[in-house]
């Protein structure tokens, strides 16, 4: 599903990723751990596609495709889908109009035909019932007014609709408290599939109570320094980051 | 007279002489003088300080000499509408059988002619500016309407000012509306080419509310050729406990002045000013507003969003003061520029003169860019960036048609957003 290889980006003179190497399988759920300033929401842009970040080395693969030459909608359309830590705040633009756009132009990119309007309707209303978005905040500008769990849970129904193959989660439970936590998680446990893979970046282990990750991933320095299975994140809960700052120094 | 008034009284003499004995030979007089001793305005003229009209009418157009062919308009039938065709106030492509019980409507040269005190009092304005005195001193012809006391209306009111294309020829139109006490309406006005020409308009709407009178004033200016120059002035007078919703949508072409000088005469009057500008190309559109509160418990809300485009120039200067008798007075003023290009530019002037001592007042004015966080969260979710880039330029003008409460009219105008945003050139 995705190999990342031998990575380095830069902003600026900055070195960002130096070297990193991590591959998530169709089904998988691979948690990212790591301290503040380790670059692991740069991986989450630079997957995505954002400007501003410079590859100098290596490959982004997406179901053996290198993505690192498309722009963000069409990695969308191919399946990739952010969930932001920090969802944007739109005014003036109603949550439904933007639901609709971004569905149908994914729809578009892949040559399947627009949703017309009582079927979209019907879709949104599926998920936000499954996801307890309540019909009074889809009509509210996109993300206006909404508390930091009801943006986490606007992402979450963005990304049952959109269906993707690849879901990035960028700190999805800064913010939240445990039971905004706990209705997130359901709503991306609700979603693991065979064909879809995961990548939960976080930097406690709280989360991962809630999201069972198959594999977890400690990332400083730009690179993932161990890889292991659930048992891990236990392990840096106790121990913290130290070892791997250590390394650093 | 100073040579910049002579060369004003030369440029505009044979226009002056041919409308000076079409009624209301005194009220034209005093504005003529008035207008020579400043003559056009231009940049050192403070309140035009952004707007050099002086320059834009170099050459002076003439008046047109011939009627205009009779056009055939595009009519909605949704309004009860009154036209007005290069600057003739035209009876046969009004509706004038249609007006509503409790409406009298009649032309500008009707009213001068018959020379009501009350009508001619209030043609006169209460403004000191010269754009608006050589309106004055110029009119053509205009509308004249009346809602009696306690009537209100249904069906929209419309006063369309359509403008022939062809060479450039100079336009001037003054209106008068009065809404008796407790009357109630909405009134559109449209200002519209019928072909994009380098015509020179100066067109003026008075709004007389009497007490209790509610008015929603819905105005479109549409695209005019890149040489006209057009000034457009809206004079409301508030009376006791009325209310005035009026909202505006600039589509630019050439240079464009509006300009609303309002007064809140009466207690616990409510006025609210809102609306759009689109400019692109070379277009300036300047939106100047100066707001009196002269009695206590006044509210006033201005709420305007400019989005300026390739070496486009908006103008916003916004003056509310309000008088020592003003207590309690309640006002805010907004205005938010986009810019989407490098070339584009924005003057914001927001003012506040409060001589009150206990009064609400605020302002803000913001310019900015496209918000790269906001573009960047639309792509990732599949938008293509032009299209991503005007769902957010619609999201920003969006906030200024809220205050349009006939939903299928904001919709209606709302589409024009869309249909400039895909008219654009390039992408950001």
């Amino acid at each position: 599903m995705l190999e990342i290889k031998n990575l380095h980006v830069s902003i600026g003179e900055r070195k960002i990723l130096d070297g990193l190497n991590l591959t998530v399988h169709d089904g998988e759920v691979a948690a990212i751990m790591g301290p503040n300033g380790t670059g692991k929401s740069t991986l989450s842009y630079v997957v995505s596609g954002r400007e501003g970040y410079e590859v100098t080395q290596g490959e982004v693969l997406l179901n053996g495709e290198n993505i690192l030459g498309l722009a963000p909608h069409e990695r969308a359309a191919k399946g990739v889908f952010l969930a932001f830590q920090y969802p944007v705040e739109i005014p003036g633009v109603a949550t439904m109009t933007f639901l609709k756009a971004a569905l149908n132009a994914q729809r578009r990119a892949r040559g399947e035909d627009e949703l017309q309007t009582p079927d979209f309707m019907k879709r949104v209303n599926e998920a936000a019932a499954r996801l307890g978005v309540a019909k009074e905040m889809l009509r509210r500008p996109l993300n206006c007014g909404f508390s930091g769990g009801e943006k986490k849970r606007m992402e979450i129904l963005q990304m049952a609709l959109l269906e993707p193959r690849l879901c990035i989660l960028d700190e999805t439970d800064s913010g939240l408290d445990i039971d905004a936590l706990r209705v997130v998680s359901e709503g991306v446990n609700a979603l693991r599939a065979k064909d879809r893979g995961f990548l939960v970046i976080t930097h406690y282990q709280r989360l991962l109570d809630y999201i069972k990750p198959d594999t977890v991933h400690v990332m400083a320095r730009g690179r993932i320094l161990r890889s292991g299975g659930p048992e891990l994140a236990l392990e840096l809960e106790t121990s913290g980051y130290k070892d791997y700052i250590g390394e650093a120094a | 007279m100073s040579d910049t008034a002579t060369s004003a009284a030369a440029d505009f003499k044979p226009a002056f002489d041919a409308m000076k004995n079409a009624g209301a030979r005194s009220l034209r007089q005093g504005a003529w003088d008035a207008f020579l001793r400043e003559g056009l305005p231009n940049r050192r003229v403070e309140s035009w300080h952004y707007t050099d009209l002086r320059a834009a009418l170099r050459s002076v157009a003439p008046l047109r000499a011939a009627e205009p062919a009779t056009p055939v308009l595009k009519h909605g039938q949704e309004s009860c509408r009154l036209v007005v065709l290069d600057g003739a106030f035209r009876p046969d492509l009004s509706d004038l059988s249609a007006l509503p019980y409790g409406v009298s409507a009649l032309s500008l040269r009707a009213a001068l002619a018959q020379g009501e005190t009350e009508i001619l009092a209030a043609l006169a304005g209460a403004a000191d500016d010269p754009a608006l005195a050589l309106n004055a001193a110029l009119m053509q012809d205009g509308a004249v309407l009346r809602v009696s006391p306690g009537c209100v209306l249904e069906r929209p009111l419309e006063l369309a000012n359509f403008v022939s294309g062809g060479a450039a020829h100079s336009v001037y139109t003054r209106s008068l509306a009065i809404l008796g006490a407790g009357a109630g309406a909405t009134l559109l006005e449209s200002f519209t080419p019928l072909e994009r020409s380098g015509a020179q308009e100066n067109h003026a709407l008075i709004l007389v509310l009497g007490a209790g009178a509610k008015l929603g004033h819905v105005a479109t200016i549409s695209p005019q050729g890149e040489d006209a120059v057009r000034v457009v002035s809206l004079l409301p007078t508030l009376g006791e406990s009325s209310a005035l919703n009026s909202f505006c949508l600039v589509e630019g072409g050439g240079l464009l002045r509006r300009q609303i000088f309002a007064t809140l005469i009466g207690a616990n009057a409510d006025v609210s000013f809102s609306g759009a500008s689109l400019l692109r190309n070379r277009d300036h559109a300047d939106t100047t507003l100066v707001l009196r509160h002269e009695a206590p418990g006044g509210k006033s809300r201005e709420f305007f969003r400019h989005i300026v485009d390739d070496t486009a120039t908006g103008v916003f200067q916004g003056k509310v003061s309000v008088a020592p008798l003003a207590q309690k007075t309640d006002g805010a003023m907004q205005s938010k520029t986009l810019l989407l290009s490098d070339g584009a530019s924005m003057n914001n002037k927001p003012e506040l003169e409060i001589f009150a001592d206990d009064v609400v007042c605020g302002h803000g004015a913001t310019c900015g860019r496209l918000d790269a966080d906001q573009l960047f969260y639309l792509e990732a979710r599949g938008l293509p960036l032009k299209e991503a880039e005007a769902l957010l330029v619609e999201g920003f003008a969006r906030e200024a048609f809220e205050s349009l409460n006939n939903e299928a009219l904001r919709e209606e105008l709302f589409k024009r957003v869309g249909a400039w945003i895909g008219l654009r050139k390039v992408g950001i």
